[in-house]
């Protein structure tokens, strides 16, 4: 049987882990290819809806990722997302949503390599936990099967 | 029906060596709503651009997917391309598949795979695409020039000769720096006063600058070219419009010891005083923490000398609002104050001095009137030892950078010392000698070479007093690690230069971010050393690293042209990537519930509340409404609003959900 190659979606803002994850590349550093980046302008903007819905939709793990504290392009969008992980961690802990699936970074501008580590460790840590089907029990959809393709 | 084109970019070889770019074209081109879709082995040349002008107009693209390198390299090039098709920009999004994919992965199916998904998620993302313009904004043409050391001085002088205005604030009574303390300048040993002098009188003079002294910033509001200055002018004590600067009331102030912070320590002033003679603007001001009358209640010599009744004990400090479009921080640095060495005893022994203190004795405005004698017994030191990198890369100091200036100021202390004391012995402890600069390594060569000083390659453990001479313990690494040790009559410590106290707190003030040594942070390293990240704020001089005279000089003047440049347009434009809050046909208005979660989340208090009125002029509703002008994009609102009625162009819910789901579904 094939390895289980889990899908993760990386949310990353646009100053400091979207451009660290450019360094990456221009570093030519390489690194598993499971993770997809999308782009934010601010971690602060993420909703954290969003990480439920990329569950829903499917991913096996989540990365997310902005600037070092005291380091935010917009001064305080960091810290309102690291609040809102600490509180978004104990709801997931309470519903029951396996918050190992879901990795909280700081990566800036300069920190290529770490991008690539934090992906590689992600990576091998929700290839162990396998696929994350249980969301979807957890989310009480009675029928639906999850395939992985 | 969306009719979007996407263009798959080989860069070369960049990303068709490990990426099927044909097949990732192929792929897109089956999804829904794309109309065009093809690859090209540089995407960004002249001809690429035109393959995409051509296809929005033959094919009437509404969208515009580019799969080529990162966003942050290309993205305004093609949009820009998009725009001369009459395209508008932002419906122009990029797939970053070379530093996100081809350069990051191996060759293979799963590489090709995953270029394909990131096109996928740009394709359905901009399906959701707005059409967005511009946003123009006003250009206040005055400038704020922070600090007015040398940088400051140069800074104000270059925007003033533009032709543009300035408002220069000093904290200190009058504006000079740390260049105004120095004796003489390396590598050239001119006298640092001759040369500053003149240039801090033609601040004062010119019609362009209005100068503050004794003045600093209280708050900042507002964003590039519309920023709202509060300036805490502190109060002098004098009404500076009588005042002519006769200094009756200096001579005549009964409190006559206290520590001049010009002579660092090593003169006295009075409570009413001039820093320093040739000050600008050369008016006294009242220090109240040592003046008799803000101790006592009574005194009032000043007021009773002055021939023009210019004495003001009641004066208040007053805040002062402005208006500027561009502001420079040039706020300078500060030496570690050496007490941080207990072992070098400065303190304790009072001919350990720093480096700053030396200066003050070898300046011919100094308190020796240019002789080096030494603070304990006014005696000439026979023998003189200076330590270089007092402090300075030291990580267990915390202070593990070099702070640039030591090498040079120490060659020419030692020099000078050569120069007034004959027969003087000189010795230099050093780490190594870093003389990087122009005429800089045959400045130090002289020093050595025609002057005599005895450099010494090691360190310092010690410095103890024993029959009134300072026993310098040291060791010689080039002589095998061999111990050394000098019977000193004065010590002179090079100590660190480090940000100045309450850098962070302006940082704070002007939404700037700081390196972890408290010196504010440029934009870029290389490319952007005098911005910052808040467009609109430069820097120059020392408040950015240790820096010399003529680097200062140079990143004023660097500041000084972007400040210019900002203020040749009478319109800014910025990109439209801004919130927005939803409003909708009465009665409803708007989804906005008026909790203004979102006012307290705003990093930039760009959002505020409006009324909604109905015909009759009575209030319906509070709902939240964002400034255009000082919203910066970041979001955070976005995230924070419960009734999702406020959305950031470029980012919205629609756009972002989409992108989860077009991942993952097909992935």
């Amino acid at each position: 049987m094939a390895e289980f190659e889990p899908k993760i979606v990386a949310f990353v803002c646009n100053w400091c882990t979207y451009a660290g994850a450019d360094l990456t590349g221009t570093s030519r550093i390489k690194y598993a290819s499971n993770v997809r980046i999308i782009r934010f302008p601010c971690t602060g903007r993420i909703d954290y809806m969003l990480l439920l819905k990329a569950f829903d939709e499917g991913a096996d793990g989540i990365i997310v990722s902005g600037c070092h504290p005291n380091d935010c392009h917009y001064t305080s969008g960091n810290f309102h997302a690291r609040r809102r992980w600490i509180m978004f961690r104990s709801l997931c802990d309470f519903t029951g949503i396996n918050t190992e699936r879901i990795k909280f970074s700081w990566v800036s501008a300069a920190e290529g390599a770490k991008w690539a580590a934090i992906v590689n460790a992600t990576v091998t840590s929700i290839r162990e936990l396998g696929p994350y089907t249980e969301y979807k029990k957890v989310a009480k959809y009675p029928e639906k099967e999850v395939t992985h393709g | 029906m969306s009719k979007i084109g996407v263009f798959v970019c080989h860069c070369g070889e960049n990303i068709s060596a490990t990426v099927d770019c044909a097949k990732v074209a192929e792929t897109a081109g089956n999804y829904d709503g794309v109309a065009f879709s093809v690859d090209y082995k540089y995407m960004c040349s002249d001809p690429g651009q035109n393959l995409i002008k051509s296809a929005i107009k033959e094919k009437g693209l509404t969208g515009v997917v580019v799969a080529s390198c990162s966003p942050r390299m290309h993205e305004p090039t093609f949009r820009k391309a998009c725009a001369e098709a009459g395209l508008n920009p932002f419906m122009c999004e990029m797939a970053n598949l070379r530093e996100h994919c081809s350069w990051v992965h191996e060759k293979g199916e799963a590489t090709t795979e995953k270029a394909i998904d990131l096109v996928r998620i740009l394709v359905e993302k901009v399906k959701y695409n707005h059409s967005l313009n511009e946003i123009k904004v006003p250009v206040t043409k005055t400038a704020l020039v922070i600090g007015g050391g040398i940088a400051g001085i140069q800074a104000s002088l270059d925007i003033a000769n533009t032709g543009h205005k300035v408002i220069l604030i000093e904290k200190d009574p009058s504006i000079g720096g740390h260049m105004s303390q120095l004796s003489e300048t390396f590598p050239t040993l001119d006298c640092s006063q001759c040369i500053l002098t003149p240039r801090m009188v033609e601040v004062a003079q010119h019609p362009n600058i209005t100068l503050y002294t004794y003045a600093e910033l209280e708050s900042l509001e507002g964003f590039i070219g519309n920023f709202k200055a509060k300036i805490r002018r502190k109060s002098k004590s004098i009404d500076e419009k009588l005042c002519t600067g006769c200094g009756q009331c200096t001579t005549k102030c009964p409190v006559k010891k206290i520590p001049s912070e010009f002579n660092e320590g090593l003169g006295k002033r009075t409570a009413i005083y001039v820093p320093f003679p040739q000050a600008v603007p050369n008016k006294p001001v009242i220090d109240r923490i040592n003046c008799t009358y803000y101790i006592k209640g009574k005194c009032k010599v000043c007021e009773i000398v002055c021939p023009t009744k210019a004495i003001r004990f009641d004066q208040e400090d007053q805040i002062m609002e402005v208006e500027v479009g561009a502001i420079v921080i040039a706020t300078g640095f500060t030496v570690k104050q050496p007490d941080f060495f207990p072992e070098y005893g400065y303190g304790k022994y009072p001919d350990v001095i720093t480096g700053l203190q030396f200066e003050r004795l070898a300046s011919a405005s100094g308190p020796t009137l240019g002789e080096i004698r030494r603070p304990s017994d006014d005696k000439v030191p026979e023998k003189i030892v200076f330590l270089a990198c007092a402090g300075s890369r030291d990580p267990a100091k915390g202070i593990p950078y070099c702070s640039k200036i030591c090498c040079m100021y120490i060659a020419k202390h030692a020099m000078l010392y050569q120069h007034k004391v004959h027969g003087g012995k000189s010795y230099v402890f050093y780490m190594d000698i870093r003389a990087g600069g122009k005429q800089y390594e045959e400045f130090v060569r002289r020093a050595i070479e025609d002057d005599g000083v005895n450099y010494v390659r090691g360190r310092v453990s010690r410095i103890y007093e024993k029959n009134g001479k300072l026993i310098v313990n040291g060791v010689d690494t080039l002589l095998n690690a061999m111990p050394v040790e000098i019977e000193a009559d004065m010590v002179v410590l090079a100590t660190a230069g480090i940000a100045n106290e309450g850098a962070e707190e302006l940082a704070q003030k002007l939404h700037i971010s700081y390196d972890p040594y408290k010196f504010f942070a440029e934009a870029h390293p290389k490319l952007k050393p005098v911005e910052t990240n808040t467009a609109g704020i430069f820097l120059a001089g020392a408040c950015q690293a240790p820096r010399d005279i003529p680097e200062s000089v140079a990143m004023a003047s660097g500041a000084a042209v972007k400040v210019a440049g900002l203020f040749s347009q009478d319109e800014l434009t910025r990109e439209p990537i801004i919130a927005v809050v939803n409003r909708q046909a009465p009665p409803v208005y708007s989804s906005c519930v008026g909790c203004f979660l979102c006012v307290s989340a705003c990093p930039y208090q760009a959002i505020e509340k409006e009324e909604i009125k109905n015909r009759n002029g009575e209030l319906i509703k509070l709902i939240a409404k964002v400034n255009p002008g000082l919203c910066q994009g970041c979001g955070t609102c976005v995230a924070f609003c419960r009734t999702k009625s406020i959305d950031i162009q470029g980012y919205t819910h629609e756009q972002m959900y989409t992108e989860v789901m077009a991942l993952l579904n097909e992935y």
